[in-house]
């Protein structure tokens, strides 16, 4: 009899460990965010004692699809504004909180020192080039970019045979840090990369060559019931997350950036 | 139920897949046959050995193997130089390169059934074709072959369909070009990832069709295989 009584008390316990949830924020993260979520997560528990994020990287068009099937995840970061704002629309986030906290920069990187990338987006022209990597414009946002600025810079239909399309931004850095591809565009969160730091030469590319990279955030539904959402909203839009943002390799959205208290 | 929609690159993709699939069976019936055989027969010590990194494919994660042929066949590195130098392009980010990722990941897939094959042709049959006269090689081409050829379509038409459902390997490897390297599990990837669920299902029912319609002509082939052994 004592035993069932302690088998029921360890029930309880068990059933109130959900009520603990309130330290913890699930935060489905884009990504590009895998360098620089740590600092954030570390960042926001020094502002908010105690609190505590749990992270899970991942493509945005992945999260979309998991949320929107109901998905525990608190806030979602996404690598752009479009995922969120659809989130929104079919009713599983709230569309008040969505804004973005940071912008995506793309560069060229590359490790064959024959190349001069100082010339800027005129380097791709040299007939040593074969392979040129970038991410997917289909879908993944920095290879809608890097098609943008190709097109920018009119090179898009005399190398478009050259191309080699990575799933995502990392397999694109991964096709040149391999040498498969001589030169890729790339994000400069991933050159900033503790890995990849200083290796190779690159370019960053005008913020005006291409459509800015938005990435908004938001609350889901799942997420209004857990008191640290809003506050880690603000925090994204505080001077110690834009300052980790920066250093982290991505430009900042000029929105209502009002340092948090 | 998302809305049906037949994405255009639907049966380019699909006839890249089975063009891929026929080529690597096809590399691996003229590989297999010899490489079975001598596995049965070898009475070299570490023939266990060569066996096991035979069978290897059938758990290691493909990743693996694109991960590896991408890092060592890179044009900077010596295997990938000489590659480049006898074939003038890079393997990654081709049709070659997929159709060598795809011969070692369904390799046991191809020599599994062939050995067992060879194996199921009863010693008397052998000692009688030795006892007429004839040599080893020429009992195994004349008479072991022949009695074999159902076991032999099994393992083609199974590394065939096993290739089909290749994902890890292209993803790695392929660099998605269209009417290259972009096959259709990748395309359906992709149509996912563009959350165009509708052109998704369209690949995944194909996929599913043809690679049901193999299973089942397998299934077929190996009562087959056990008929003629039975009645051997």
């Amino acid at each position: 009899m004592a035993e069932m009584k302690k088998i029921t008390l360890l029930l309880l316990a068990l059933l109130a460990l959900p009520l603990a949830r309130a330290e913890t924020l699930l935060v489905a993260a884009a990504s590009d965010l895998t360098y620089c979520i740590d600092e954030l997560g570390a960042a926001f528990g020094k502002q908010v004692p105690g609190a505590q994020l749990k992270v899970s990287l991942g493509s945005s068009g992945n999260f979309f699809a998991q949320i929107k099937n109901g998905a525990p995840y608190d806030v979602f970061m996404s690598a752009d504004m479009s995922y969120p704002a659809r989130l929104a629309q079919e009713g599983v986030a709230d569309g008040a909180t969505l804004a973005p906290y940071a912008l995506g920069r793309i560069a060229l990187w590359s490790l064959d020192a024959r190349f001069d990338l100082a010339q800027g987006m005129q380097v791709l022209k040299d007939p040593r080039i074969t392979r040129i990597a970038i991410a997917n414009p289909e879908f993944a946002p920095y290879g809608r970019a890097a098609r943008a600025a190709l097109q920018h810079h009119r090179l898009w239909d005399t190398l478009k045979d050259k191309l080699v399309f990575g799933e995502n931004i990392s397999q694109t850095a991964q096709f040149v840090q391999t040498g498969n591809a001589q030169v890729g565009i790339v994000s400069g969160a991933t050159l900033s990369s503790p890995r990849l730091k200083g290796m190779g030469s690159r370019y960053m590319i005008a913020e005006t060559d291409t459509p800015p990279i938005e990435q908004g955030a938001i609350v889901t539904q799942h997420g209004k019931t857990n008191a640290l959402a809003p506050l880690f909203m603000q925090f994204l839009r505080s001077q110690a997350a834009r300052d980790i943002f920066a250093r982290g390799g991505f430009g900042l959205p000029r929105a209502k950036a009002v340092p948090a208290a | 139920m998302t809305d049906w929609s037949f994405p255009p690159e639907l049966w380019s993709a699909v006839g890249l897949t089975l063009r891929l699939a026929l080529v690597s069976s096809l590399v691996l019936l003229v590989l297999g046959i010899p490489l079975a055989n001598w596995l049965n027969t070898s009475r070299f010590r570490g023939v266990i050995l060569i066996e096991t990194l035979v069978s290897l494919p059938i758990v290691l994660p493909p990743t693996v193997i694109g991960f590896y042929l991408l890092m060592v066949m890179a044009p900077q590195q010596p295997v990938g130089a000489a590659w480049v130098s006898v074939f003038g392009h890079p393997l990654p980010f081709s049709f070659a390169g997929l159709v060598a990722g795809s011969v070692i990941y369904s390799l046991p897939f191809a020599v599994q059934p062939f050995q067992a094959a060879f194996r199921g042709v009863g010693r008397e049959t052998i000692q009688s074709g030795l006892a007429l006269g004839l040599t080893r090689r020429q009992v195994f081409w004349s008479i072991v072959l022949p009695l074999s050829k159902h076991g032999i379509l099994t393992g083609v038409s199974l590394s065939f369909a096993h290739t089909m459902g290749e994902f890890g390997v292209v993803l790695m490897l392929g660099g998605n070009i269209p009417g290259q390297t972009r096959v259709a599990s990748i395309a359906l990837y992709d149509e996912a990832q563009k959350l165009n669920y509708g052109s998704a299902h369209a690949y995944a029912i194909v996929l599913l069709a043809i690679s049901f319609s193999i299973l089942v002509g397998i299934a077929f082939l190996q009562r087959k295989q056990h008929a003629i052994l039975l009645s051997n």
